[in-house]
């Protein structure tokens, strides 16, 4: 039984939203119940795989699903602490955009192809998080650029087609770099599994220059997805998708799978010692470091709301690379838990962003004021999201850039902390006048384009953005708990610094 | 020149001459005319070439050709019928074409 | 038992012809399902056989060649045999319905398919010069046939363009042979390396010989008549044209090459081949890219596509065999699947013009759904036959240290991806007026089934490639390195 447990659980997790998506391309457009059905008990059913697998994992197991796809080269799912840490994030995100996209898409048409990729993206999500090598990560990154290409396009316009080219162009011309440092790796080093501190010391010093252009050429494959500058370019094109796939996009799945590649490359395929010792560490400090005073500077241009936030992930995901590339376990910590924290902070941004737009036509930031007052619930997400991103403690942002900087001292590197509170000045300079807006300014006279919603319509659209700022300020101020991310991560760091 | 040499030249005139229709004549009568004369080139060449110089000639050319020859008439015959029908179905006998995007 | 079914494997689609000629009533049917349905089972023997002795060796009537026919079943030629009978049934499916039996055009139709299925699985067995000349007549002719079955204006055309330019291939083949024949006095494929030693006849006529063929697989620069061809042919025939016809006169390139000229150095041509199918992956899907019609961009992409079976020829290494193998078993899962969904959209909206296909996912969707599949194959995208074949293409590449091939496979998806993608934006373009129902043919479901059937084929020819590599690996040809 136990057996079979730890064979089947991995495949499970990924199979049960590819199913449902199956099923509802199936069903077809006007099957809603079942559709909604579908979604919702595939979104509880991860969940309680990833509970499952998070207690074989506590218990000291690993579970693992492996075959063989060509000879010598497995695909292989396996539930690490890393893999879990984000596996989880997915699930619970997943649960709570599934009923907000339920919402928010309730009159538009094509929703069974919307749900239908929808799930599929999820899939192709707990596959990144769970793949134990570098081919299968590959297979389902590119499973992952696919599947959310439909969602990107999916309104449908000349506009949208054309920004789901670009992010094909950008994510495609990724893949093939990626591609060539595989096989550049593979012929090198035979296939890899990702072991906590890297596999490839051995190879140091006789292909040191291999290893330093296979590194460069992963790095661009994974940062075009993690929106590295200049790799950046498609994401705020996205923006034309509908809220619930940014939100995706953007705190779950695609940036994501980048920032979580990076975090798979720098710490289990390489290890952090050995990119040092390539003289590596450096070169992607700097882009990180350069990606987070970028973004946040392009941030404070924008004048359209989702575009703000669109540069704001920019340059919160790298925090995390930022975290990596400092090195040593403080930042490291730093910037891994990062990644939980921008997911639950730029989720809520996101969702507040779609109500906003779907129930009063606000596109503008200028079109904010005073929204406080009409949407008293959405807008207090809204403020516990931008302040977490500023990194105001209690909310969970703040553990984050205090790790970080940390971090970058513990290790002799104290000029990031002068980047950080860069970062930090702007990140308030383009937060702080929206939240000024909405609560202290007074409301027009008339919303831009106002639409009655139903209650139940309504709490199904705030209910996830309350969930998920309660889950912000829950990591922040729970952050001491042994099952917290912090204190999760910390164990996966230990890991990487024996 | 000896008979051998004789064949040769013949058979290369007449796979020029093919050509030379092939490429030039418009009405797809002509090139059909023009492919069996490089055709009978070849079945010229190949009788002429295999065949030893002295004792019985070697049998099998002769059934390569014979049945080269078989195949060649067949598909002359059927690339006639295609004609006629296209003949019938655009009033034309050549490939010069305007529609050649036509939906499928 | 073995002889018996090889026999059965060519004779029955062929007998079923010929009775399809003589009873075209209501027997038709029936006389379809008898020529095509025992086959997969039929196969079974030979599999087994091949898996035990590897070469398989058959003297029809018991007269040996040269004035008999002499079959020879090895693993290459097993695989292409079972992924003709396979693709053939289950493009069966379709046609089934688009050529109805019982109807006026399936009466036409039926007899020139089971012709061209029992000709090519003739044509893989066979094992000499001249028989791979007969066979390979008989599939073209049965081909151009089909082509023409609906007497279309523009598929006339085509059909008759192909027809004269095969027929000039034909006569360029048949010349070689004569030559080889002259210098060895063998016409059997697997003697005529031991026979002769390389020099200006034998190469010329080795030339000849591979330039007729290259002319019959539309290989890049000859590739002028294919797209008119199969962008015109009714779906299930332009299914088998890329899926298969095309394929086999590139697999008597490989035997030509890889058997018959065994021990040559060949390194220059061999770059020269591979260059040709640089060029024809680089035009193939530029040409792709700006066809405003359906299925004259998959026939383009199937251009580009050839485009990767010529690279076996400067890698020619186990791995490079491996890869161009499953590329062409994927390919021809996934074309077929391309061909038929693209004929489903096309009689249903009744043009496959690229501008009124916005939002046929919603009329069409399953049809869609398999152009997708297919295209994220022939994209080399994971996790799809295509991406094994990729994959081995790269790692051939990178053993060989041919920086070349390998970026070119690399990139290579890219322009795929840049003609696929273009169309699935067209289609996922909302209308600007609502589709009207009215104006949409129906169709029956099979024929959309038999599409994502093959597309679902070769999107799993990813999971399950490690049987069939290894069977590859077991029929390589001589002196073929790792």
């Amino acid at each position: 039984m136990m057996a079979f447990l730890l064979y089947w659980t991995p495949l499970a997790l990924v199979l049960v939203s590819a199913f449902a998506g199956a099923v509802i391309f199936v069903a077809g457009e006007r099957r809603w119940l079942l559709r909604t059905i579908l979604n919702l008990a595939a979104a509880v059913i991860k969940l309680l795989l990833v509970i499952l697998i998070g207690i074989l994992v506590l218990n000291g197991h690993t579970p693992e699903f492996r075959v063989a796809l060509v000879p010598n080269l497995d695909l292989v799912l396996r539930a690490d602490a890393l893999s879990l840490l984000f596996a989880s994030l997915s699930a619970v995100l997943w649960m709570v955009t599934t009923v907000y996209a339920i919402a928010y898409l309730e009159r538009s048409p094509n929703r069974a192809r919307f749900f239908g990729f929808f799930s599929l993206c999820v899939a192709a999500t707990m596959g990144i998080s769970l793949a134990g090598n570098l081919l299968t990560f590959f297979i389902f990154y590119e499973l992952l650029t696919l599947t959310t290409w439909p969602l990107v396009v999916h309104t449908g316009t000349a506009a949208a087609i054309r920004s789901g080219r670009t992010y094909l162009r950008y994510t495609l011309s990724g893949g093939v770099l990626f591609l060539i440092g595989l096989i550049w790796l593979y012929g090198l080093a035979g296939p890899q599994d990702f072991i906590a501190g890297g596999t490839l010391a051995e190879y140091g010093v006789d292909a040191r220059f291999s290893l330093q252009v296979i590194f460069v050429l992963m790095t661009i494959g994974m940062g075009v997805k993690a929106a590295l500058v200049p790799l950046h370019g498609w994401l705020p094109e996205a923006m034309v998708a509908p809220a619930p796939v940014s939100a995706l996009l953007h705190a779950v799945a695609v940036v994501k799978a980048g920032a979580f590649g990076l975090v798979r490359l720098v710490e289990d395929v390489f290890g952090p010692q050995l990119v040092a010792d390539l003289g590596l560490d450096l070169p992607l400090l700097l882009a990180a470091a350069v990606t987070i005073l970028y973004g946040s500077f392009q941030a404070l241009r924008q004048v359209d709301l989702k575009k703000r936030l669109a540069f704001s992930t920019v340059s919160q995901v790298s925090y995390i690379i930022l975290g990596i590339a400092i090195g040593g376990p403080i930042a490291t910590t730093g910037g891994i838990v990062h990644l939980v924290h921008q997911g639950l902070m730029k989720i809520i941004l996101f969702f507040c962003a779609g109500i906003f737009g779907n129930l009063l036509g606000i596109k503008y930031i200028h079109q904010l004021d005073g929204v406080g007052r009409r949407m008293p619930w959405t807008s207090a997400c809204f403020t516990v999201g931008a302040l977490g991103m500023i990194g105001l403690p209690p909310v969970a942002g703040f553990i984050s850039k205090w790790y970080l900087g940390a971090g970058a001292v513990a290790v002799d590197r104290a000029w990031v902390v002068g980047v950080l509170v860069a970062s930090t000045i702007l990140n308030a300079s383009y937060f702080l006048p929206v939240i000024k807006r909405i609560w202290l300014n007074p409301p027009p006279d008339k919303w831009p384009s106002e639409v009655q919603v139903s209650r139940i319509e309504a709490a199904s659209l705030v209910g996830p953005a309350i969930a998920a700022a309660g889950l912000a300020l829950g990591v922040g101020l729970f952050a001491g708990h042994p099952l917290s991310p912090l204190n999760w991560v910390a164990g996966i760091v230990t890991g990487y610094f024996p | 020149m000896d008979s051998l040499g004789l064949y040769v030249l013949a058979a290369a005139v007449l796979f020029g001459v093919g050509v030379y229709g092939l490429i030039v004549s418009e009405h797809l009568m002509r090139k059909l005319f023009a492919i069996n004369i490089m055709g009978n080139a070849i079945f010229i060449l190949l009788v002429a070439a295999s065949g030893p110089v002295e004792g019985a000639p070697d049998p099998v050319p002769q059934a390569l050709v014979l049945t080269g020859i078989v195949i060649a008439v067949s598909a002359t015959a059927f690339a006639l019928a295609l004609m006629v029908r296209l003949y019938q179905e655009t009033g034309q006998a050549t490939l010069s074409s305007r529609d050649e995007g036509d939906d499928g | 038992m073995t002889a018996e079914a090889l026999a059965l494997i060519v004779f029955l689609p062929l007998l079923a012809a010929c009775a399809a000629v003589a009873f075209p009533g209501r027997w038709l049917g029936w006389i379809v399902r008898i020529g095509l349905l025992p086959l997969p089972v039929l196969m079974l023997a030979p599999t087994l056989a091949v898996l035990d002795q590897n070469v398989i060796h058959l003297a029809l009537a018991g007269h040996a060649s040269p004035l008999g026919i002499e079959w020879r079943l090895d693993p290459l030629s097993l695989l292409m045999l079972w992924l003709n009978v396979g693709i053939t049934v289950l493009i069966s499916l379709h046609a089934g319905v688009s050529f109805r039996p019982d109807s006026d055009r399936g009466q036409r139709f039926w007899p020139l398919w089971l012709i061209l299925f029992a000709s090519m699985n003739a044509l893989v067995l066979s094992a000499d010069l001249f028989n791979l000349y007969v066979t390979l007549e008989l599939v073209t002719l049965a081909a151009i046939g089909l082509i023409a079955v609906e007497s279309k204006p523009a598929a006339l055309r085509a059909g008759m363009r192909y027809l004269l330019l095969a027929l000039m291939a034909s006569l360029l083949y048949l010349l070689g042979v004569g030559l080889i024949y002259g210098q060895t006095g063998t016409l059997d494929l697997y003697l005529i390396a031991e026979q002769i030693e390389p020099g200006w006849l034998p190469v010329t006529a080795m030339a000849l010989m591979i330039v007729g063929l290259l002319i019959k697989s539309a290989v890049f620069p000859l590739h002028a008549w294919l797209p008119a061809a199969h962008g015109n042919a009714p779906g299930p025939v332009s299914a088998i044209l890329s899926a298969m016809v095309v394929k086999v006169s590139i697999y008597m390139i490989w035997r030509l090459w890889f058997w018959g000229a065994a021990g040559w150095d060949l390194a220059t041509a061999a770059n020269l081949m591979g260059l040709l199918g640089a060029a024809a992956i680089v035009y193939g899907s530029l040409a792709a890219l700006v066809q405003d019609r359906l299925k004259m961009i998959v026939a383009y992409s199937t251009v580009a596509q050839l485009g990767y079976l010529m690279l076996l020829f400067p890698l020619a290494s186990t791995l490079a065999f491996q890869a161009a193998s499953y590329h062409l078993l994927s390919h021809g899962l996934a074309k077929a699947a391309m061909f038929l969904a693209a004929a489903n959209i096309l009689s249903s909206v009744g043009t496959d013009r690229l501008q009124r296909l916005a939002g046929v996912d919603q009329r069409r969707p399953l049809d869609v759904f398999a152009l997708a599949l297919g295209g994220v194959s022939i994209l080399g995208l994971p996790p799809s036959g295509g991406f094994v074949a990729k994959w081995l293409f790269l790692e051939a590449a990178w053993h060989q240290q041919a920086w070349g091939w390998l970026v070119l496979v690399a990139a290579g998806g890219l322009l795929a991806a840049a003609y696929l993608f273009r169309v699935l934006g067209v289609i996922c373009l909302h209308p600007r007026k609502r589709l009207n129902r009215r104006q949409h043919r129906e169709i029956p479901n099979l024929a959309s089934v038999a599409a994502l059937i093959l597309a679902v084929s070769a999107i799993a020819a990813g999971f399950f490639s490690a049987p069939v590599l290894s069977l590859i690996s077991a029929g390589l040809p001589p002196g073929v390195t790792p």
